[in-house]
């Protein structure tokens, strides 16, 4: 098991007027190499839940264990942790400081202890190629004078260079354009390939979860509410409603032709495959 | 963590104070401060803190926060304290070596401390009982006059409101920068002084960058809603006196002359 949190409870400000429970007795467990979704209303608890897989919050009860690392113990290294699980947060080009690309890059590698300049190179380069950024052209650029695209890519190559055998994601694609979007989650699924690493995606996009996601977790109100593949959590248009979630856009069109009696089938992941399923059955309808 | 920092010291509330004009408090409070540096005795000490005890009463402020406001001055008050106490001449009632002690000292001492704490009281109930907004608007109002020696009114009390505005929203940010960057292995607990400073670049670049990125669309937003300045703006909550403000005046002024009086008594 890659992350397993067990009855984990997390309280905002316990002991002060402005006591919250932000979660609320969670379990769950993500296998190695998966990718997973979690969806919910804004203040549901997700990016509370996920702030707990890097130990940035320690469980107020319960228990969070990350490869074999449990994080509400007091004396585990940290840094050792901080180098297993990347988090990249919303609008992470707003952490940007250095003055080149290379630096910024390297700002995380150099904070877990590697400090020979050929080898911190070499992992800027691989980084940046990740996310189709020239290194020669673009390591001595600041950062500063990038697009609005290309500093969210250096962003994230900042975290891709540390090799995280865990990648959390906190709205990866808040605030990009579509073409933007569509390279940032072509990129999540080569590198979930390349180095089958577990990918954690947290998002509002329910699109961006049923396409690119094996499992999803639906949150509401600091609880899990349900948790399955998304071909079966999406089936539930009318929950999900109700707790100011939507479905995919494909979804709601088969569940509309399904509720007219045409009978496509309830499982086609894109546009594309409800395309080829309705013109199988116009054609079988044309030759009986 | 750092979220929880409140903003001035505001505690929301209902009470006969927190309902009276803002003018009229930081009028009150001025007075308050200039007469507090009128009393030469131990009765008129007495007068003021039996009128403060009688405000937070009627303000419902809890004593908690009171005395939680006096805090970071107890140091400047011991050493005003100490100050008064060793450096009086008069009669000497105890000394040891080159320090002595007098009376007048020790009694200059007790005057002086009572003073410190009373002016922190009082005016911390202002800050107290007036949210943040309301504490601008009045301060504007109350530098109209000044307009026409070219004091920016408006202007300043636009500043004020936006800075106050923005304090919680650029904690937030710090939180979530400091965060990313932990994210990124930075670890800002450990190391001597110098290393700890250099470790805050990281988290003040950017949040530099974002203040002022912040301030140029707010003032883009101000400027596409035609916002131009003070002259002939109107407001949403008008400023009025109530009677209850009259009342307040008039406390004010029986308040001074009780005071002023005081300075003729013989005790």
């Amino acid at each position: 098991m890659s992350i397993v949190v067990k009855n984990l409870t997390f309280i905002y400000n316990e002991g002060s007027p402005f006591e919250t429970k932000a979660l609320d007795d969670v379990s769950m467990e993500i296998k190695e190499g998966e990718i997973v979704g979690i969806i919910g209303h804004t203040g549901s608890g997700k990016s509370t839940l996920v702030q707990h897989f890097n130990g940035l919050l320690r469980p107020t009860k319960g228990n969070v264990i990350i490869k074999g690392m449990d994080i509400s113990d007091k004396r585990i290294n940290l840094r050792e942790l901080r180098k297993k699980v990347g988090f990249i947060f919303q609008y992470p080009e707003y952490q940007i400081f250095e003055e080149t690309v290379l630096k910024e890059v390297s700002f995380g590698l150099k904070n877990i202890g590697m400090d020979d300049e050929r080898g911190l190179q070499e992992r800027v380069k691989e980084a940046l190629e990740l996310v189709d950024l020239d290194y020669e052209s673009f390591k001595d650029k600041s950062p500063f004078l990038l697009s609005g695209g290309e500093k969210r890519r250096v962003a994230i190559a900042s975290i891709l260079a540390m090799k995280p055998e865990i990648l959390i994601m906190d709205e990866p694609t808040a605030g990009l354009d579509p073409g933007g979007r569509n390279f940032i989650l072509s990129k999540i699924r080569e590198i979930h390939k390349k180095y089958s690493m577990t990918i954690v995606l947290v998002s509002h996009s329910m699109e961006e979860v049923y396409e690119l996601t094996d499992r999803v977790f639906v949150m509401d109100k600091g609880r899990i509410v349900m948790e399955g593949s998304p071909k079966i959590v999406f089936k539930n248009q009318e929950f999900l409603e109700s707790i100011g979630l939507g479905v995919p856009q494909v979804v709601q069109l088969v569940n509309r032709l399904r509720g007219k009696g045409i009978d496509v089938g309830d499982d086609v992941l894109s546009i594309y495959e409800l395309a080829k399923d309705i013109k199988r059955l116009y054609l079988r309808g044309r030759k009986p | 963590m750092i979220k929880n920092i409140t903003v001035g010291q505001y505690i929301p509330g209902d009470s006969f104070i927190h309902n009276l004009d803002p003018r009229i408090k930081i009028i009150f409070t001025a007075f308050f401060v200039i007469l507090l540096f009128m009393v030469n005795k131990l009765s008129g000490y007495i007068f003021i803190m039996a009128f403060l005890v009688l405000s937070i009463y009627i303000s419902r402020i809890p004593l908690k926060f009171v005395f939680r406001g006096l805090k970071p001055i107890v140091f400047i008050i011991f050493i005003t304290i100490l100050a008064n106490a060793l450096f009086t001449p008069g009669e000497v009632i105890w000394s040891y070596g080159i320090i002595s002690i007098t009376k007048e000292g020790l009694w200059s001492a007790l005057l002086m401390g009572l003073r410190l704490i009373f002016l922190i009281i009082g005016t911390s109930l202002l800050t107290f009982t007036t949210s943040p907004i309301m504490l601008t608007d009045g301060i504007e109002y109350l530098l109209k006059p000044f307009r026409r020696i070219g004091v920016p009114a408006h202007e300043i009390a636009m500043m004020m409101t936006i800075a106050l505005r923005f304090i919680p929203t650029l904690f937030e940010e710090t939180e979530k920068i400091m965060k990313a960057q932990m994210a990124r292995g930075a670890d800002f607990e450990s190391g001597n002084f110098i290393k700890r400073i250099k470790n805050l670049i990281p988290i003040l670049i950017p949040l530099f960058i974002n203040a002022f990125r912040r301030a140029d669309e707010l003032a883009l937003a101000m400027e596409s809603r035609c916002y131009r300045g003070g002259e002939n703006r109107t407001r949403m909550k008008e400023l009025k006196f109530t009677a209850k403000d009259i009342s307040a005046l008039l406390i004010m002024f029986a308040f001074a002359v009780v005071i002023i009086l005081n300075r003729f008594w013989k005790w």
